[in-house]
């Protein structure tokens, strides 16, 4: 039985898991393209802001306007319900967190925190939310729960006049849109 | 199991053919002179029930898909056209929407006969795993297709199903926008869907093939689940058997058809007679009955992620059942505490079905919590332990003494 060298293994050795190797890597490289085509495309992404006059909602009114496809509440809030709202200790609140894209992430959940714009203004009146439910994204019914906020039908989630969670399975607060006011009655969402 | 036996056939045209690919040995072999049991009942027939529903499925859905218009603006209009111009459009799409519900039927009976006489144990165990990998394919092949016709229930099932990945930390929320392809369910949701669901039946019939091929190696199981020792213990496939899962095929048609005919919309929901409308969320939100169970699991959890995660993992234990198990006895014939148990799970898994069905509130929040706890116990606790401490029943020592014993 001869010994083979160890040149000839290094060298047939190299050609395999070279070979092997190219195949691999090139296999996952191509895979890409075919994972990454399912993502949001670009009309999707380029799907413009949405811009919505503040002026005829009266108080007590709401509205859901579509942003990204998805439903936006705009609520012009009584004074009433901001009172509640801000007098609602935060050791009171499922999620203690604002969710609001116009502050950093970790800003508390106070009234005022949920309505403020990408610039720092906060403006008690007006409630600005993306209208999908944190549980399993169904359209939250208004006026409506133990809360007197927002009461989501398809699994019982309560949310109170400033859109926090307050009871039920879903685990966040209502998300608040990136936007600001561009006069003192118009806003731009997105 | 099977026959080793070389088959001479006379035909020339046969012979030259199986000399260059052995086909007609292999019909022979597997589909006609297999040698099953003497004993089979009829729960199963039920395998043969579901394949048949699988090929009404494809053979339905195909004829379909010449009709049907996968876009957000075409897709309920579509559906409706099917149903008032195209010609049999009607019966088609009956024949589809129940057969949905009645493979389910089927493949369920299946499972719980699989359940009952511990068909699952060795040698049998990765054939039950790839018929849980087809339960698993098949729900997600039936939620796809319910989607298609774009009405407020299929929409709304779309987005609290894909909503499901989101709760996983970190990368849910990425993971649903990749399903979605947008930042809500929309058209390329809808094109998506159809896509898959016209693929994955025939992913499920290539299941089906291994499924098959697993059982050709191993052999049926039986009611008194005891091996075949002699060929006493079996008939030929056909036409014993082949007749008789014939028989009971007509018989499961006489009730799908009396469904398709009589109440093609019984197991529907109303709400999706209303096209979808992405700003308003129907007051119930149900799936249909088929999920209901798994629904009710979901919902039984107060914890989104904990809810999600029960749910699945409701399905993913299945496939470890043949190890939770540690009772060296197939049958629950011969099993005094296995049956009684096995029955409360059935019990439990009923009452998860109509819980499912109910607002999440209340006494059924209760009711749900309770059977979700005796549904894993049944897997981590119960099975596990019974095979310690149960003294089975005397067996027969082959399956032609079972049978002659009561005749």
């Amino acid at each position: 039985m001869s010994t083979t060298t160890a040149q000839d293994v290094t060298r047939r050795d190299f050609l395999y898991i070279a070979t092997g190797t190219v195949g691999a890597v090139g296999t996952a490289l191509a895979l890409w393209p075919f994972i990454d085509q399912m993502n949001p495309d670009a009309s999707v992404l380029a799907l413009a802001s949405t811009e919505f006059d503040l002026a005829p909602l009266q108080p007590g009114q709401g509205v859901t306007i579509k942003w990204r496809g998805k439903p936006v509440f705009i609520r012009h809030r009584t004074e009433e319900e901001i009172k509640k709202a801000k007098e609602t200790p935060l050791a009171e609140l499922k999620d203690p967190i604002a969710r609001n894209a116009n502050l950093p992430p970790d800003a508390p959940a106070t009234d005022e925190n949920r309505v403020t714009d990408g610039t720092g203004k906060v403006n008690p009146k007006y409630l600005v939310q993306i209208g999908i439910c944190t549980h399993l994204g169904c359209v939250p019914l208004g006026e409506a729960g133990d809360y007197h906020g927002w009461f989501c039908p398809c699994h019982g989630s309560h949310y109170d006049e400033a859109g926090r969670i307050r009871k039920g399975p879903a685990p966040r607060n209502l998300d608040i849109p990136p936007y600001k006011y561009i006069s003192d009655t118009k806003i731009v969402i997105g | 199991m099977s026959g080793h036996a070389t088959y001479e056939f006379k035909n020339p045209v046969v012979r030259w053919i199986e000399e260059r690919l052995p086909i007609f040995s292999v019909i022979r072999g597997q589909a006609i002179d297999f040698p099953t049991p003497r004993n089979l009942n009829y729960w199963w027939t039920f395998g043969g029930i579901a394949a048949t529903m699988l090929v009404v499925q494809i053979l339905t859905g195909i004829v379909l898909v010449m009709h049907y218009t996968p876009h957000v603006s075409l897709a309920f209009d579509s559906v409706e056209h099917i149903m008032r111009d195209v010609n049999y459009g009607w019966l088609l799409r009956w024949l589809h929407a129940n057969g949905a519900s009645f493979f389910f039927i089927a493949v369920y009976i299946h499972m719980f006969r699989g359940l009952y006489y511990g068909s699952y144990k060795s040698p049998r165990e990765v054939l039950w795993m790839i018929g849980v990998i087809i339960f698993i394919a098949m729900m997600a092949t039936a939620f796809m297709g319910y989607v298609l016709p774009w009405g407020q229930m299929s929409y709304w099932g779309a987005v609290v199903i894909t909503n499901l990945f989101s709760a996983f930390p970190v990368v849910g929320e990425t993971i649903v926008q990749w399903l979605w392809g947008g930042f809500s369910v929309d058209n390329p949701t809808l094109q998506r869907f159809f896509s898959l669901h016209y693929l994955l039946p025939f992913v499920l019939a290539a299941l089906v093939f291994l499924h098959i091929w697993a059982l050709h190696v191993v052999g049926n199981n039986n009611p008194d689940g005891i091996d075949v020792k002699s060929e006493e213990d079996t008939l030929p496939f056909h036409p014993y058997y082949t007749m008789k899962d014939l028989y009971a095929i007509l018989i499961f048609f006489l009730v799908y058809l009396g469904f398709v005919f009589y109440s093609p919309w019984y197991l529907g929901h109303s709400i999706n007679f209303a096209p979808a409308n992405p700003l308003s969320t129907p007051a119930h939100i149900v799936p249909e009955w088929y999920f209901l169970p798994q629904y009710a699991m979901l919902r039984a959890i107060p914890d989104k992620l904990g809810g999600v995660l029960v749910m699945f993992g409701s399905l993913i234990i299945l496939l470890f059942l043949p190890w939770l198990d540690t009772s060296k006895v197939r049958s629950n014939r011969y099993r005094p505490l296995g049956k009684i148990f096995f029955w409360l799970f059935v019990i439990a898994c009923l009452t998860l079905g109509i819980a499912g069905s109910q607002p999440a509130e209340g006494a059924w929040l209760t009711v749900a919590r309770i059977a979700t706890a005796f549904y894993f116990a049944y897997f981590l606790v119960i099975l596990p332990l019974l095979g310690k401490i149960e003294r089975p029943k005397p067996m027969p020592a082959t399956i032609t003494e079972a049978v002659l014993s009561k005749h």
